[in-house]
């Protein structure tokens, strides 16, 4: 049990490290890598919580699609501001008000008990079993709103190619 | 012997980092990284009670159910913001936040 407990804070260190980069770097690109690496330090806690299938999902979502996007994102606005613009000049406020959550987070987590169990996981079988039979209906309406999400991206970072032909369909101008 | 203060206190940590960098980051895009770091510390802690709050078989599988749907709302939003801020950037040719006031009076 001592050797899950190394893994758990070799994991924390990841995701705590990443983290931190994430919020202090002045660079941008190592900013979205930080990111990544705080992801997969994530996806090891999932493991050491017997959460496979999610840490599968939050490997392939995470460290595939959304560090890719970001990355997108950075390239596609102009990189060269971004030295400037990385923290504004009332960063100190910000520090303050989170020490001060994290501190009273602190408090009360050790000053509260909550019973517990031994480390208990949930199978993949067994969550895709209560994902289609109890929460059928949510998990329909969670993949609608992905695509309806989707589609209103490529809607709105379109541009108006065309120019007049569709004036009376579009909405949007530039 | 993992213990659940531990993952509450990870959770806790990763929280205030996103916290702040929501606050204190110009970029719009780190922003959004640091929303994404938020939403992570939360996935988490759903996760460690999961595994170890003692629950049933039923409300531990709820926990990683609620999971998943935290991570496809996540990404359904990091495609909506992102969105945003590319058709920002067009219009106003910016990405700093403190910039970006059209609703100032």
């Amino acid at each position: 049990m001592t050797g899950s407990l190394g893994f758990f804070y070799l994991a924390s260190v990841l995701v705590i490290v990443g983290g931190i980069l994430v919020v202090t770097t002045r660079n941008i690109v190592y900013a979205a890598f930080a990111l990544l690496v705080s992801m997969l330090g994530t996806a090891g806690i999932f493991l050491l919580a017997f959460a496979e299938f999610l840490a599968i999902v939050q490997i392939l979502i995470y460290g595939g699609a959304v560090v890719i996007v970001v990355l997108f994102a950075l390239m596609l606005t102009r990189i060269e501001d971004f030295r400037k613009l990385s923290q504004n000049n009332r960063w100190y406020l910000a520090a303050i008000a989170s020490i001060a959550l994290f501190l009273m987070l602190v408090i009360f987590t050790l000053s509260t008990s909550v019973p517990t169990s031994d480390r208990q996981g949930v199978s993949i079988k067994e969550l895709g079993e209560h994902l289609f039979t109890y929460w059928a209906v949510p998990f329909e309406v969670a993949s609608i709103v992905l695509l309806i999400a989707l589609i209103g991206a490529i809607v709105l970072v379109k541009r108006n190619v065309s120019g007049s032909k569709h004036e009376g369909g579009s909405r949007l101008h530039d | 012997m993992i213990e659940l203060a531990h993952f509450q206190l990870l959770s806790a940590a990763l929280f205030c980092l996103g916290l702040y960098g929501v606050l204190a980051r110009r970029s719009a895009v780190l922003v959004l990284m640091s929303i994404e770091l938020m939403l992570n510390a939360v996935n988490i802690n759903v996760v460690g009670y999961a595994a170890l709050g003692g629950f049933d078989d039923f409300h531990r599988a709820l926990g990683h159910v609620i999971v998943v749907f935290v991570i496809t709302i996540a990404a359904a939003e990091l495609a909506l913001a992102i969105a945003i801020i590319l058709r920002l950037y067009r219009n106003k040719n910016t990405v700093n936040v403190d910039e970006i006031d059209l609703l100032k009076g």
